[in-house]
């Protein structure tokens, strides 16, 4: 197996020390591990981010595969367990805590009231509406949400938005699936990576 | 005047969630901020909007 040094050493070759102090020391929460989630979790281990916290409640199914970071030998297991083998692979030094669980306004500050960045990466919107709101009104983390990333209209369609200086919401803001327009890998990794850019950019600056 | 998701509109006395279903909007899929501070669920049937307000409406649409 790879040595936790011989991946320093890699990281060490595009970065400064001080970067890869920052991200690993930062802890992160991901709430949902779909299409957004999975991607971001990916993204992040990636980036040497050292301490995730992931949350879901599904289960990996065939609907999945054509957007979200899970492949077939991961079927029917909780997105929580499918990621975590994932992320080994890719850096198996890093801390990962999952929760397979669903998300309500009254478990949002136990799960979520020590991390200081949250990714919302739900698909229904309610879920999307409610995480936001409790998370900005019972806890102090900084927000990063994932809104209108459906179909395949234009990728520079999707932005990163500030709202204030606790939400930060990526996406064109408007379209919705059904009628038709369903999720589909690029638009929804673009959307992704603008989020899981925008919580390196608030760990580092 | 209140200015909503940067349009000034004649809103002021309006509730939150009276401005939310009058606009078209879901209550179950927005997030509202006046004046930068978010408002719970709650709050949106008692908030009355006022003359100088600044309000976001974030409609949240399916997907992810």
């Amino acid at each position: 197996m790879i040595s936790k040094e011989e991946l320093d050493r890699a990281f060490d070759a595009r970065f400064a020390p001080e970067i890869k102090e920052k991200l690993q020391s930062a802890r992160v929460a991901v709430a949902g591990l779909g299409g957004l989630g999975s991607n971001i979790a990916v993204m992040l281990a990636r980036s040497g981010v050292g301490h995730l916290f992931l949350v879901d409640f599904d289960r990996v199914d065939t609907t999945n595969l054509n957007r979200q970071a899970y492949t077939i030998p991961h079927l029917g297991m909780n997105k929580t367990d499918a990621i975590k083998l994932i992320l080994a692979d890719i850096n198996p030094y890093l801390d990962i805590k999952t929760q397979c669980v669903k998300v309500t306004p009254e478990n949002v500050s136990s799960l979520f009231g020590d991390y200081k960045y949250v990714c919302e990466a739900f698909d229904k919107p309610d879920q999307k509406a409610m995480l936001v709101r409790e998370l900005l009104t019972q806890t102090g983390a900084t927000v990063v949400s994932g809104n209108g990333m459906a179909g395949f209209g234009d990728s520079n369609g999707i932005k990163t938005n500030k709202i204030n200086s606790r939400l930060f919401v990526c996406g064109d803001l408007t379209t919705d699936v059904g009628g038709g327009t369903g999720l589909m890998a690029p638009r929804v990794a673009v959307c992704a990576g603008h989020q899981a850019n925008k919580i390196i950019q608030l760990i580092l600056e | 005047m209140v200015t909503i998701n940067g349009e000034n509109l004649n809103a002021a006395g309006k509730t939150a969630a009276q401005f939310i279903a009058e606009a078209g909007y879901n209550v179950e899929r927005v997030v509202v901020e006046r004046n930068l501070v978010i408002l719970k669920k709650d709050e949106l049937e008692i908030t009355v909007f006022q003359d100088g307000d600044t309000i976001e409406i974030l409609n949240f649409v399916g997907g992810g």
